[in-house]
């Protein structure tokens, strides 16, 4: 009885296993992440199976390898290959290394773009921006100036004078800032990425400019010594502090009010909007310069000549949503 | 029966025949777990067995594989090298700068085996010539290694690599053969003749067994060991060249935690890790073992991290059977009496 009773369940689970299998029909798509276990991504994660929510038919593989290799990746990329998924959406850990396990999976009729950290254009159908230059440019501008109804001095804190980023953002926050009035820039120190460095250069700013009312820190490093700087200066409420931040780092300076916002990527609109352009391509649209892809509720993104998009604009956090993003990354 | 009542051992008249001894052995063993493991992924995913998703399921082992045969020499004479992932990294980057200079594949291939041989030298000096133990200098050598491409190259990345030498590590000998596991084969016959049909793998026996003792039998200990460090140093080299050319760029990150997976390999396949024992058909199960695992597990989106529990727990469990087994067998034995 007792075999006959274990035999039963075997062919239960197993049928039960079959069915699972079947309604798994659907459209696999792959998240692949540059290691499991890191909060942004299962950010990432979170915004890609409420994609996936929405569209019914989608079925996310959220997986990655333990340790933030390009090895790890490819044998995660050869078994995705094997097991026919029908798109990859791959934040890679080195832009070349995955390209030849990722141009076999597009001969073999998957779908393969990138997000949040790219691969070299011969290994992908496009790459997806969380934001773009132009886009940063004005919003740490703005961030500044919605705080200064009446305008201002405002100072901006870089990494170091080479730094192709922040040189890059500077320079186009610097195109749009005669839209804001009353909005003066009056110096750009350099902090060189260093916790001390951006400290002093602080410290430098507040005692040369009285009048300043804001300072943009376009680094998460120097944007954190800025913060904290303002505070021991006991300069809390006149000086706000902004630029881009990780809400982890950033979370008590903006409880203390040394911060008002500040913006980052959004993970999960990431994940979200990845997961819908993957489902686009799957569905045939085609991705080629000017082409214009479905993100869902995040709209459209409209590709460039290497085949690259920008998501959104940066996102704003402040004392609203900090705390929550803190938890993530 | 009255010999037996003066002496506890039970000395056996004869020893076991061939066949007895080949079905008590821990190939035997590896092979029915390999067979299972097969059996049990055809069954839990569709995928699995399509000649082409298992050739790409061999490179998950075929580059480790190639260092552990050397590896299971040196373990097998009592010593270990902790820095053949290191010397994957280093001798990567050498390739990497020479082929910014404009170096061809023929000299590409050259630098990467020269540097992992002189990485080997390096190792053998200091531990023959000096006497220091293997696992300290091999520590200290690993974080040298490393260190160095972290030097040369920080968070930028040699691509530059021509066509031509893509072939070692993407390349096919023959329908899905790629030339990774056709290589991984030869080496497998070499290094088996090498151990088990040779003076010189008989000196790395005795000299796991009782390095004293083999000296004064004559076999030059300091010298089969150097030459133990160069082979790990070469394998590491040819490890790197087929890792360079499949992944065609090299990072200071390249092969993070190899030697991990390469020592877990040689154990697996039954080298004891005190040294004197151990067959090359075992390191060859144990790699096509850890390959299918992680194949099939990928295969069912499983976590990496749920693998290496897995692999873990798989090496203790295969090594601490057999030990079971016999206090089993010896209680039993006393008991029937």
């Amino acid at each position: 009885m007792k075999i006959l009773k274990t035999l039963l369940a075997t062919v239960a689970i197993t049928s039960a296993l079959m069915a699972g299998v079947a309604n798994a029909a659907d459209k696999k798509i792959a998240i692949v992440v540059k290691a499991l276990g890191i909060g942004f991504f299962e950010a990432a994660n979170k915004g890609a199976q409420e994609a996936a929510k929405e569209l019914g038919d989608v079925e996310i593989i959220y997986t990655g390898p333990t340790t933030t290799t390009a090895e790890g990746q490819i044998e995660v990329i050869n078994s995705l290959i094997a097991q026919k998924v029908d798109a990859i959406a791959i934040s890679a850990n080195d832009k070349d290394a995955v390209v030849p396990a990722l141009k076999k999976a597009m001969d073999r009729g998957i779908k393969v773009i990138s997000w949040d950290s790219g691969v070299a254009p011969e290994g992908r159908m496009m790459h997806l921006n969380p934001s773009s230059n132009p886009l940063i440019g004005n919003m740490i501008i703005k961030l500044a100036a919605d705080n200064l109804p009446d305008g201002g001095d405002v100072a901006v804190l870089s990494a170091s004078a080479t730094a192709t980023n922040q040189n890059t953002w500077i320079a186009e926050m610097n195109k749009v800032l005669p839209n804001y009035k009353g909005i003066n820039v009056v110096a750009t120190v350099y902090g060189d990425d260093l916790a001390d460095k951006s400290y002093r250069e602080t410290q430098g700013l507040i005692q040369s400019y009285p009048n300043l009312k804001a300072i943009i820190a376009p680094t998460s490093v120097g944007i954190v010594a800025a913060a904290q700087a303002v505070t021991d200066a006991g300069k809390v409420g006149q000086i706000n502090v902004t630029g881009l931040g990780l809400p982890s780092e950033m979370a008590g300076h903006v409880k203390s009010g040394a911060s008002k916002s500040f913006a980052i990527w959004n993970p999960i609109d990431l994940g979200y909007s990845a997961t819908m352009i993957a489902n686009d391509l799957i569905g045939g649209a085609e991705a080629k310069p000017g082409a214009e892809l479905k993100m869902g509720r995040m709209g459209t993104v409209k590709l460039d000549d290497n085949n690259e998009g920008a998501m959104a604009d940066p996102f704003v956090y402040d004392a609203s949503n900090v705390e929550e993003f803190a938890k993530i990354f | 029966m009255v010999e037996t009542q003066h002496s506890p051992r039970i000395i056996p008249d004869r020893l076991e025949g061939r066949g007895a001894r080949a079905l008590k052995s821990w190939e035997s063993l590896l092979l029915v777990v390999a067979l299972a493991i097969f059996i049990t992924n055809s069954l839990a995913s569709p995928y699995f067995l399509d000649p082409w998703n298992l050739s790409d399921a061999t490179f998950n082992f075929t580059e480790k594989a190639m260092i552990a045969f050397a590896m299971a020499l040196v373990i097998i004479a009592g010593e270990i090298d902790l820095s053949v992932a290191a010397i994957v990294a280093l001798a990567s980057t050498a390739m990497g700068y020479a082929a910014t200079l404009g170096f061809d594949t023929p000299a590409l291939v050259v630098v990467g085996l020269a540097v992992g041989l002189a990485c080997g030298a390096i190792n053998g000096l200091l531990v023959t010539g000096m006497g220091l133990p293997s696992i300290v200098v091999t520590i200290g050598t690993m974080s040298l290694f490393r260190g160095l491409s972290f030097i040369i190259l920080g968070d930028k990345a040699f691509t530059g690599y021509p066509d031509s030498f893509a072939w070692f590590g993407q390349g096919y000998v023959w329908w899905v053969f790629s030339f990774e596991f056709v290589f991984f084969a030869a080496l497998a016959v070499v290094y088996g003749i090498l151990l088990h049909k040779t003076n010189f793998g008989r000196s790395v026996y005795a000299i796991g067994n009782n390095a004293t003792a083999a000296l004064f039998s004559g076999v030059r200990v300091a010298r089969v060991k150097f030459i133990l460090f160069l082979l790990t140093g070469l394998m590491a080299g040819v490890a790197s060249i087929c890792l360079t050319s499949r992944l065609g760029s090299t990072r200071p990150s390249i092969a993070l935690g190899w030697e991990l997976e390469i020592v877990t390999m040689v154990v697996l396949g039954g080298v004891s890790i005190l040294g004197g024992s151990g067959t090359i058909p075992g390191v060859v199960l144990a790699a096509l073992i850890m390959g299918m695992v992680t194949f099939g597990f990928g295969l069912l989106n499983v976590p990496g991290i749920v693998m290496s529990i897995f692999i873990g727990l798989l090496l203790i469990l295969v090594i601490a059977l057999p030990i079971v087994y016999r206090r089993v067998r010896r209680r039993l034995k006393e008991g029937a009496r």
